[in-house]
Order: C-alpha cells, then structure tokens, then sequence
C-alpha cells in the first residue's frame, strides 16, 4: 500500500476459497486399495491399454475404465530429473531424482521419487522397486511409498518401456 | 446463411451432490447418450468440439481438461473450450459450422457446483476492485433486483410465486429433475424469506451434472437419417457491469438479442427460460414478448435444478425435444451469466 | 466392479491477486484512503459512483472527477439473515444499492442495522470509516442508518 500522500495505484486482492473435494469414483477404487498397499490399474475395454493412478476414463477411448487388475510394485523408468532445488515443506534434500516410472503390466507413468540410488547412475530403461513406509502409516495416497530404489534387473530397451506384463521383465525375458 | 440442425441432446439428472462422481465420469455417460442418437462411436466421428464449464465451480485447476478425458481424443481432435455456460459453446460450435470450418459439432457442459460455496464463488466473477472484495453473493444481488421490480410495483410476490408453483408442477413430468411438487401460490406465500424479499423457493437449487448436444448441417442430419429441428436464430448481448448503471428492472440485452434472433418473426410455442430466480422469469418473458400462447419452461426451467455451466445448453435442448416430440412447431432457449441478468443469449428453433 | 467409497478432502484455494487500479479507480480508492468519496460524470452528465473508466453507453473515456457526500439513500436493499463466512459483517445485515447525495446512479456496499424492519427503501445512510483506512473498498466499513 502506498503512502499516505501517493496516489493508489496498486492493490493486493487476495481470494480464498474453500472447497470439499471429492475424489471420482474411478480414482477412490485405487486409492482406497493402496491404503492397503495395493497398487491397482484400471483396464480400457477398448484397447486394452492399463492406467495407473486411474482417473476413470481411457483418455485415448472416452470410455470408462471399468475392470480392474493388481500390479506389482517394480517399475521402469521412463524418464526422469535430476531437481537440485528443495521442496518446500519436505525433509527431502537436493539432489534428488523424479522420474516417470511405469508399473509393470501398466501402459502409463506416474511421477514418483527414486532414492538408494547414486544420481549419475540413474537411466531410461532402468528397474526399480517401491520402498513402502511401515503399513501403520498407510493412508489413501501414493505417498504410502516413500520412494522407488534401483533393482538388480537388466535394463528394459526404449521400445520396450511400458509394454512389459504383469510379470515384469522377467516374465518378458521367459516369452 | 445454412441453417443448423440440432440431432441429438442429453442431459443427467440434477442433483444436489454426484458423490464420487468426477468430471470425466459426470460427462462420458451424457456423451454416450448423444452418440447414441446419431448412432457414431465417439467425438472422433464429428468435426469439431466445445464445451462450456468453470473451474472455479469445484475448484480444481484445468478440471475443463480433464473433460477431455471423456472424449476419446486421440487421435488429437479439433476442440474447444468456453468458460462459460454451454450455449456459448453452442454458439461458438455454430460460427465454426457456418464458416465452413466443419459439417458437425459436439457441444457440452458440466459443472460440479457441491464442493464449494457456489454463490461466493460467483461474487468472484464480479468487478474485482469494487465488488469482489466484498464478497456480494449472486444471490443477495437477485434480491435487490426484485426489491427493485416489486417496489416499482412491475411485478408482486404472487407472481413470483405463481412461477416458481408452475416451476415445480411442470417439474414432476422432467424426469431429471431436482425439484419437483405440488406448491400451491398460497403455500410459497407462506413460507418465510431466505434473503429478503428472496424465499428459498424463489431461488433455483445448487445442481451438479452435465448435458450434450450434437449439431450439424442440414445435409448431414438427413445422412445420420435421424429427427433433427433447426437453429434459425442466435444472438447474444451483454450489459456494463456497473449493477448502478442497469436498468435491473429490465433486460435491454435479452430485448436486443431476441430482436436479433428473430424471436418475433413468428409464433412462439414453447419457450425455456435460463431464469435462476423467480422474478427473473417474468423480466425475460416480458423482455421476449413472450404472451399466453407461449408455454414457458415445461421442464420447470432452472428453479427445478440448475446445472451451472450447461442449464443454458439445456434450455436450447428441452426446446429441442419439444419439437423432435411434435408438441411445437417454433421455440426459444434462453441463456444467462454474471449477477441480475447481465449477459443473455437468445435462440430460436424451429421445427424442419 | 467394487462400489466406490466417496473420499473427500477440505481444502482451500488460494489467488494472491494484486491489481493495478489504473488512474480512475485509483483515484477513488485514494479518495476513499482519505475517507472521501468520489465519481466521475459520464456523457449524459450523470454523476457514477464508484468511477467507471468508459461510458457504458458511448463508450467514451470519463475524466472529469466530482466529489459526492458519503451520506445517501437506499435505492434497493436485501436483508442476509443469515450472513455467510465471507460477508462482511457476522450479524444479519444488508446488502444496498445506495445513491450517495451528489452521484445519479448507487453503489454496492452493506449496511449495518439492528433488525430487517429497521430499514425501507429511501432510508437514508451514511458512511463509516475503517479504524484505519487503507484505499480499497472496504475502507467502508458498512453504512449505518442517519
């Protein structure tokens, strides 16, 4: 605000608003099974395609993702960042690496952090695993797994990344 | 100028709450109902896409591209977006059409209305120096209006009351009605004010849902082979949003666009009316010109349920129905946004 | 398909708005700092309170500044019975449309008073300043029956 002589020619307008949201039904199906520590996908009648975190619809159909499958928790990374800035409110500290990993027996990433893991290592193609916090602190949210660590598997090929069964890699290396 | 054609509505039931609901899973079974009555798969088989709603509704950022997710966009389709009610995405989907830009249009609206504090969500669309900053509710705006209108003497109580018991008589026969009854003019009378000289009653229901349309050229609704009526008119104005420097007790902006419209180049039978209160009704049907031989709001209009961001489209889709059924030959559909009135839209259809 | 529980979380949004006022609503939000009022004449001569930058009508740009009286009358009123979290004043109030003396067309603010049958259209009202006035609309703190 301006001094008592200035002329007004600014103002700060702050608008608060509250709400009360409401997960749709689709993703409350998923998260109320990860607050079990369970990761389930969601299935496109049409083209088959798996999405996790589900958000009740098949994007590419405009159909409703209505059947429902258990994922296991190693995933692969299909990209990520190196964030050399912290994360306001988090005990989290730079470095540290966001990568888009997709589940195995899934056709879609999610974002999610990766730890145990030395930065420079890090790599498109790479496996990992979910390192979950203790089931008491499970809640209806993805932040039940506190990061995902480096696997000893072999790297999965570009074309392959997002394409692997439920199986994983291994069940792909058997095929 | 081609006429339009109007192939296919649908709207969901208006209720107080969609529960679990989400935008996407408000808005896919609506659009499966429309490709249904045209007998496509989904919005890849028309040319263009628009769609009104409001992110301030549920207060979820970009949840207008989260719509998206209902479409089946990919490949990538031609699509738009208006923040506001779904007539002026019906209005925009018609320019694209009459520009040659496509042969066909699907057109919804959505709104999720119960997460938040609707009324003081809406005072935020208001002039943000001078009244936004005191958070004025639309509904305490509407109250001063129709101080205004009963005070001049241009209306009294019993004809507001008179509107909203047609509202819910005619509702019991709107299957996706929220409110619906027997009220008699006496029993409104009786019941205290809400937001005086508002009752309760007099103000339309916070509704969550969505409605659809498909539209095309004439040429291309005979391919589809299904019953089509036809936009001869379309016009919409706006007022200044100085509430001070408006005639409140008037609606020179829907006067104009039905002049515009054409709405008096013939008989209108049936009319709905995008009047979120009671007294508002009466503003628009004078407004209109509308008479006696007019029936006006048969669904029970907005006061039976209001599904903010698309009750505009809907207006345009039960006077769609109207004629597809037989019951009119000629109608008007009504739009509204911002406080007392101030921008309306105005179209008329006809029978093909 | 399993039913879906519904699960909801409150929240609040926040937008940290600041605006530029430009020199005509800057200047009444001045004036208001200075706990006067003032509009702008529109061209047919009415005086408009609050400022508008153009004439509505004609689309002209609007200069000409005229002080008015922070006393007026009711032009219309709404009684909130019920006033909600966000209204300014947590007993029942009103909503006005007031014409300050010296302005043609009325403004938007509350006014304070005790009960609904205290108030009628062409009561007249007057201003009350915030403690401290800051030059933003709320410096009126509501208008009280004179």
């Amino acid at each position: 605000m301006a001094d008592q002589q200035d002329t007004i020619t600014g103002i700060d307008v702050p608008v608060y608003l509250k709400y009360n949201f409401t997960a749709g039904a689709g993703p409350a199906r998923f998260l109320s099974q990860v607050k079990n520590g369970k990761l389930t996908g969601q299935r496109c009648p049409r083209c088959q395609q798996v999405y996790i975190p589900p958000r009740g619809s098949c994007a590419a159909c405009g159909v409703a993702t209505e059947e429902e499958l258990v994922l296991p928790d190693k995933a692969t990374v299909q990209s990520f960042t190196i964030v050399s800035i912290p994360i306001p409110n988090n005990p989290i500290k730079p470095p540290y690496i966001i990568a888009n990993l997709v589940l195995d027996g899934a056709n879609i990433s999610f974002i999610h952090l990766m730890s145990e893991c030395v930065n420079e290592d890090v790599r498109i193609g790479q496996r990992v695993q979910a390192v979950w916090k203790p089931e008491e602190e499970w809640d209806y949210s993805m932040d039940n797994i506190r990061y995902f660590k480096p696997l000893d598997e072999p790297d999965v090929p570009v074309a392959q990344i997002g394409k692997l069964p439920v199986s994983g890699w291994e069940g792909m290396s058997d095929a | 100028m081609r006429d339009i054609a109007i192939v296919a509505y649908h709207q969901s039931r208006a209720v107080a709450d969609a529960g679990a609901c989400n935008e996407v899973e408000m808005i896919m079974p609506v659009l499966n109902e429309v490709y249904g009555q045209v007998g496509i798969n989904n919005a890849q088989d028309v040319d263009f896409v628009c769609s009104g709603s409001c992110d301030y509704m549920q207060g979820a950022a970009f949840a207008f591209v989260a719509g998206v997710d209902a479409l089946g966009a990919v490949p990538p389709i031609k699509e738009s977006h208006v923040e506001m009610d779904a007539a002026w995405a019906l209005y925009e989907s018609i320019l694209k059409i009459r520009m040659g830009s496509a042969e066909s249009a699907l057109i919804y609206g959505f709104g999720k209305s119960s997460p938040g504090e609707l009324p003081i969500v809406l005072s935020q669309q208001l002039d943000p120096y001078y009244l936004a900053p005191q958070w004025i509710d639309t509904v305490s705006l509407a109250a001063m209006q129709a101080r205004l209108l009963l005070e001049q003497g241009v209306i009294t109580e019993r004809d507001m009351a008179a509107v909203v018991s047609r509202s819910r008589r005619n509702a019991r026969q709107n299957p996706n009605a929220q409110l619906a009854g027997d009220i008699s003019v006496d029993d409104v009378l009786a019941e205290e004010t809400y937001l005086s000289p508002l009752r309760r009653v007099d103000c339309c229901p916070v509704s969550d849902g969505a409605a659809a349309m498909i539209i095309c050229t004439e040429d291309k609704a005979r391919e589809w082979g299904v019953p089509y009526a036809l936009i001869r008119g379309i016009d919409h104005r706006i007022e200044t949003h100085h509430i001070g420097m408006r005639d409140l007790t008037d609606s020179a902006s829907t006067r104009l666009a039905a002049e515009r419209a054409g709405v008096g180049d013939g008989p209108v039978d049936v009319a709905e009316l995008y009047a979120p209160f009671s007294h508002q009704e009466l503003i628009l049907a004078r407004a209109l010109g509308l008479g006696e031989q007019t029936d006006i709001n048969p669904s029970g209009g907005v006061l039976a349920g209001n599904l903010m961001m698309a009750s505009g489209l809907a207006r345009v889709g039960e006077v769609f129905n109207r004629i597809v059924a037989g019951e009119a030959q000629r109608g008007v559909a009504h739009a509204t946004s911002g406080p007392c009135l101030q921008h309306n839209l105005v179209t008329v259809v006809e029978k093909a | 398909m399993p039913e879906s529980e519904i699960l909801n979380q409150a929240f609040e949004l926040g937008y940290t708005y600041t605006r530029s006022t430009g020199p005509v609503v800057g200047r009444f939000l001045t004036g208001l700092r200075d706990r006067k009022i003032v509009g702008i004449r529109a061209s047919d001569g009415r005086v408009v309170v609050p400022p508008m930058e153009y004439d509505p009508d004609t689309a002209a740009e609007l200069s000409e500044f005229v002080d008015v009286s922070s006393e007026g009358e009711i032009v219309s009123w709404a009684w909130v019975k019920h006033p909600r979290e966000a209204h300014p004043s947590t007993e029942p109030f009103a909503w006005a449309m007031i014409r300050l003396d010296g302005a043609d067309v009325p403004m938007v603010h509350w006014v304070q008073a005790g009960d609904e049958s205290d108030l009628h259209t062409g009561a007249r009202v007057r201003a009350r300043w915030a403690d401290e006035t800051v030059g933003f609309i709320t410096d009126i703190a509501g208008f009280e029956l004179v």
